[in-house]
């Protein structure tokens, strides 16, 4: 997975856990029963919308709010590929690690892109994303955020460390 | 190396002489706090995803129900009895229906110097007691589990000198408040929010307990006050003793330093829907309410109350207004009833609530409907946070919103006090 294309989705700054999933859908079942209403106080429509591979940009402070592991499990289940955001809260920024959810940050992407929804992307992994024709230069994560990601997740990271396979 | 408070407890739980921002450590966990909110999705990975499965050491468990209590229905109850049958199993310390989950924690576990996550956001009380509360979510939380440790990466700390003494009238809600309004929603993300200073010594426990509480709206890892002989008074009349008492070196390094004089702190909310939204209350306007919470883990406490009841003695709720009231924990609602509030609000019209987290969860009591306006002491203001995605929260002090219950409209408690 070095180098990848996707539609994006533009939502705002100080996207909440309680926009990606309210608390009165928390008691479905499944993470799987979720994710259709994912978004739904701000883009009702939305997770209907979103197909496999795309690629969500925010602006800042994306996933502010509530602990809500949901949250990154939805946007995975909703196969979105990553999100890139100008800056992520933390406790969701270490949920979506766990669970194998990619996160970029970068500061300017949002601002050129913000009114130009359904675009298409390139992301070269820990090395830079490019839209229409700029490149827009990302960090690359610490090697132990990797090793987890890559992985697919925490749970799967700590049985690889420990040899257990299922 | 000279240190700051946060950087002396991680340095400890990691068991090494010295930390840096930006180093990542696995570290020791003290507790780790888990509630009804999440647990029985931890408990369904370690019976599901792990093989042999095993917890590091019961002894620093501790299980809370408070989001949904009691059961308001079926998919609860199931959660619920999970959740007991669990900690029942494996000999885990469990909290049913005595207050939320923060408040139980501060009273009755937590000590100076020690590292404790917690799955759920406002873990960060902790530091009212000079301790590093951290909240995660339920894979970290089962890893801390079955592991006893986590991996922390040290953050930078932001300091916050406090001057002074809040005015009479204006309350600790009303300083957290001004300064997420300042540093805005994601002023600290990632980082150590550190209250220090003479100003910080005034606070009381309960008062320091509401500045660390919303660190986390400001995006911070956690909030920390510098403790000192009244944590140690405190834990002492709780029967423990105060643990370590960190202080920053003088020469430790701050990501950014900024002054408070608390005699110039003004009473404020914030407005639907971002905690960041912060006006002076003399700016709201006329804002009529459907509904009024004093609770949850910010502002339930005695002292609270006490605000409350003073206000309302002799007075009664706007005949337009429900106002409900959720002491944080038992303890606190048997101070109450001691000293005769409970009375006062029954005999006022308020809805007197089970200790729980009650409104400000917004799923189980006091859900507010479609176009509805609430005033509330909750821990945030988010679009449908307390019911409908088209309702309006305002956040404001135990004063301020009991002052508006009275109105019927948000209002400073000078109004009514007259």
């Amino acid at each position: 997975m070095d180098k990848f294309n996707g539609r994006v989705w533009v939502l705002g700054d100080d996207i909440d856990t309680d926009i990606i999933i309210p608390t009165e859908y928390l008691a479905l079942k499944t993470v799987d029963d979720m994710k259709k209403y994912a978004f739904s106080p701000l883009r009702p429509e939305l997770a209907g919308q979103i197909k496999d591979g795309d690629i969500i940009v925010a602006g800042k402070n994306f996933g502010c709010g509530s602990s809500r592991e949901q949250a990154p499990e939805i946007i995975k289940h909703l196969n979105v590929k990553c999100v890139i955001a100008k800056s992520f809260a933390r406790i969701f920024f270490r949920n979506s690690i766990n669970n194998g959810l990619l996160l970029i940050e970068n500061d300017s992407l949002y601002d050129d892109i913000k009114n130009d929804e359904g675009a298409n992307i390139e992301v070269t992994i820990n090395e830079k994303i490019s839209y229409n024709g700029k490149d827009y230069p990302i960090h690359a994560l610490p090697d132990n955020l990797c090793e987890i990601i890559n992985a697919g997740g925490l749970v799967a990271a700590m049985k690889k460390r420990n040899g257990i396979t299922d | 190396m000279a240190m700051t408070i946060g950087e002396k407890i991680i340095a400890r739980a990691a068991g090494v002489d010295e930390v840096k921002p930006g180093q990542i450590h696995t570290v020791n966990v003290d507790y780790l706090m888990s509630n009804d909110g999440t647990t029985h999705l931890t408990i369904d990975m370690y019976n599901n995803k792990l093989k042999n499965p095993k917890i590091a050491d019961k002894d620093k468990l501790v299980f809370i129900m408070d989001h949904n209590v009691p059961a308001e229905n079926p998919k609860t109850a199931a959660a619920h009895k999970k959740m007991r049958d669990f900690a029942k199993a494996n000999d885990i310390k469990l909290y049913e229906g005595k207050g939320v989950c923060h408040q139980i924690m501060v009273e009755e576990f937590v000590k100076a110097g020690q590292f404790i996550m917690g799955a759920d956001s406002h873990t960060c009380s902790y530091g009212a007691l000079g301790a590093f509360g951290t909240g995660i979510g339920c894979t970290d939380f089962l890893y801390a589990m079955v592991t006893g440790t986590s991996w922390v990466m040290v953050p930078e700390t932001i300091r916050f000198n406090l001057k002074g003494k809040l005015r009479e009238g204006v309350y600790p809600r009303d300083l957290i408040l001004t300064i997420i309004g300042d540093v805005g929603a994601n002023g600290c993300n990632y980082k150590i929010m550190e209250f220090a200073g003479e100003g910080a010594h005034n606070l009381s426990i309960s008062d320091r307990f509401v500045l660390c509480n919303l660190a986390v709206e400001a995006g911070a890892k956690t909030g920390i006050v510098e403790p000192d002989e009244k944590v140690v008074e405190y834990c002492k009349n709780a029967g423990r003793d105060a643990g370590d008492l960190f202080v920053s070196d003088e020469d430790a390094v701050f990501e950014k330093v900024y002054e408070y004089d608390l005699d110039k702190i003004e009473p404020v909310v914030a407005r639907p829907d971002f905690v960041d939204d912060v006006i002076p209350l003399s700016q709201v306007g006329d804002v009529k309410i459907d509904q009024a919470f004093v609770g949850s883990c910010n502002n339930g406490r005695i002292e609270d109350l006490r605000v409350s009841a003073q206000l309302l003695k002799g007075k009664k709720v706007h005949p337009d207004v429900r106002f409900l009231i959720a002491p944080a924990s038992n303890n606190v609602f048997l101070q109450a009833l001691d000293e005769g509030l409970i009375d006062i609000f029954l005999e006022s019209g308020v809805m007197v609530m089970n200790s729980n987290c009650s409104v400000c969860w917004g799923s189980c009591q006091g859900v507010i409907g479609e176009g509805e306006v609430l005033i509330s002491t909750a821990t945030r203001n988010f679009k449908g946070r307390a019911g409908h995605k088209n309702s309006k929260i305002y956040l404001g002090s135990a004063a301020t919103v009991t002052a508006s219950a009275i109105a019927g409209k948000i209002v400073n408690a000078e109004v009514i006090y007259g």
